[in-house]
């Protein structure tokens, strides 16, 4: 105890490291169980179905299999540079996280904020420093499978992250020249009062001002996670797997991992730059959203429950009546006003990364992959101009308005 | 031992091994890893200086898009082991003159007051933050900045001049 209280940053940034690694790892299991769901229905299918009630187990039994399959290692390989690169990439995805707050800084343990491991004043450069080493993971496991695929895969893919990072960076300037600060919990609060309302009801979040912005940060972090409709790098009619064909086992689980936790982190950029962080929609004179968590999860618990009676089978309707269970019983929790205050913050900010990587399963169902050279024209000759063009007109606008009323 | 102190030695020391990795290594790729080593070592130390924005830009511009841009190229040309020759006479020159050298200056640091003075001096005061930073660049060295920014310019129209096809 002594030593707790003696080191408390130390010991709840421990723990704080120690959970959201749980969170996060668990986070990206369903996140593929939530894409291989949604795509099934885009295309009228089931999905996974058998592995647990709805395949809720699928994910479980994904990693299983991993584990026990045999890691082949390809006999020319260098085998140093090898072994580095899924390390590389999942180490740098998950230690990206760190820099995101989940909720308001308000909410604290021993003095320490909860749902931030490291909040820093540059935080959006030191997330900017660990995704650009990012390219590392994929390049290298390209050159060392020693293989022309994967080099090809490396080769495309190097070249489209360096081309779209440089977007990346360009179109979030704006929100920069707004909010005037690099932290992340700043250009939350808003240092020009983002906390507000336009006309009453529209939130003043950074996603109305700008939206030209915006739209160039989702394309751009569609094309640097490596995703459909950029997903060039892996495009298996052509090149079998790209850069990962000649991993097996839980080297290929690790980059699978990592671009799901890169899919996670553009999200959660994306939701604090643009879209409020932890903010609620709704003013704060509002007492009944303060409920919306509990109300959700109670609504889901009957949806399960219903279905547990109708649907499911043997085992599947045991496992069910648990998630039923779960969904109440935490439904019942968060409608504690207490609780709800506490966990408001998070609920919003998982809502909207939710959103986001929903809206990016859906470009996955919906659109056809680019051409090699339309990707790189509409990098270069499109998005970038675009985004320059909305970095001037919005310095323009914030110095005419810093010019008319100094401070 | 103090813990800064500790990541100090501990980063000094894998840059100065990386730095000589980058000499050693027979592979172009593993030279380009190990100069990457060195960079983020270096951010590290920058770090311990609490110059944060240098630190994180160190990252950005040197690891993250200059040494990408060097691992693509090997990778790109797909460049071989390169080849040793018994290396020349005047090497054993550059060791003696680079040993003195190193001698010269840890005897400077610990035996002149100058020395002393930097070595044992008191740390930075003010940690520099961005805003500071920014005015100090954009006020008051406005100029050799943007001097900087016209001779990379013509370095960047120099390289086009020279990778251009003959016609």
């Amino acid at each position: 105890m002594e030593f707790i209280s003696q080191h408390p940053v130390l010991v709840v940034s421990i723990v704080k490291i120690a959970v959201l690694l749980f969170i996060v790892m668990t986070a990206l299991a369903y996140l593929t169980w939530l894409e291989r769901k949604v795509i099934a229905h885009i295309q009228s299918r089931w999905g996974p179905y058998y592995v647990g009630a709805h395949g809720l187990l699928q994910p479980l039994a994904d990693g299983i299999k991993f584990l026990f399959k045999e890691d082949v290692t390809p006999s020319v390989s260098d085998r140093l540079v090898y072994t580095l690169a899924p390390f590389l990439a999942l180490s740098l995805a998950l230690t990206a996280i760190a820099l995101i707050p989940f909720g308001p800084p308000s909410v604290t343990l021993l003095g320490q904020p909860v749902f931030v491991v490291s909040n820093i004043d540059i935080g959006l450069l030191f997330l900017f420093a660990i995704t650009s080493m990012g390219v590392y993971g994929v390049a290298l496991a390209g050159w060392s499978s020693n293989s022309k695929y994967p080099l090809m895969g490396g080769l495309r893919s190097s070249a489209q992250m360096i081309s779209y990072e440089v977007s990346l960076t360009i179109s979030v300037v704006g929100v920069l020249l707004l909010a005037g600060t690099l932290s992340f919990n700043g250009i939350i609060a808003g240092v020009h009062g983002q906390t507000g309302y336009w006309l009453h009801f529209i939130p003043k979040w950074n996603v109305f001002p700008q939206i030209v912005g915006f739209l160039c940060y989702l394309t751009a972090a569609i094309a640097e996670t490596n995703r459909v409709p950029f997903d060039l790098p892996e495009a298996e009619t052509e090149l079998v797997a790209g850069f990962h064909t000649e991993y097996s086992s839980f080297k290929f689980a690790m980059f699978f991992m990592a671009e799901y936790a890169n899919m996670i982190t553009v999200s959660c950029l994306a939701t604090i730059l643009f879209l409020g962080g932890w903010l609620s929609p709704f003013p704060d004179t509002w007492k009944w959203p303060l409920f919306l968590p509990g109300i959700g999860l109670i609504a889901l618990g009957i949806y399960c429950l219903i279905d547990t009676f109708t649907t499911m089978r043997g085992i599947a309707r045991l496992q069910f009546a648990v998630v039923t269970l779960l969904c109440l019983g935490g439904g019942a929790l968060c409608l504690i006003p207490a609780v709800a205050a506490v966990i408001q913050g998070v609920f919003w900010f998982t809502a909207k990364i939710l959103a986001i990587l929903f809206f990016y399963i859906w470009m996955r169902g919906t659109l056809p992959r680019f051409r090699y050279d339309q990707l790189m024209s509409f990098g270069w000759k499109l998005l970038l101009p675009v985004s320059l063009a909305n970095l001037v007109a919005t310095s323009a606008v914030v110095l005419y308005l810093l010019t008319k009323s100094p401070q | 031992m103090n813990l800064p102190l500790i990541v100090f030695f501990v980063f000094a020391l894998l840059a100065v091994a990386g730095a000589v990795m980058v000499i050693l290594a027979r592979e172009p790729i593993h030279s380009a890893l190990a100069l990457v080593l060195v960079m983020i070592s270096l951010a590290i130390l920058y770090l311990l200086l609490g110059a944060e924005f240098i630190a994180a830009v160190q990252i950005i511009v040197y690891a993250g898009a200059i040494m990408v841009l060097f691992v693509f190229v090997i990778m790109l040309l797909n460049m071989g082991v390169e080849e040793r020759t018994n290396f020349s006479k005047l090497a054993y020159v550059g060791v003696v003159g680079g040993f003195a050298l190193l001698f010269e200056i840890a005897h400077w640091l610990f035996h002149s007051a100058a020395g002393a003075a930097v070595a044992n001096g008191p740390a930075p005061a003010v940690a520099f933050s961005t805003v500071e930073l920014s005015q100090l660049l954009f006020k008051s060295y406005l100029f050799p900045f943007e001097a900087t920014s016209i001779l990379i310019l013509i370095a960047i129209l120099g390289a086009l001049v020279l990778a251009r096809k003959e016609e």
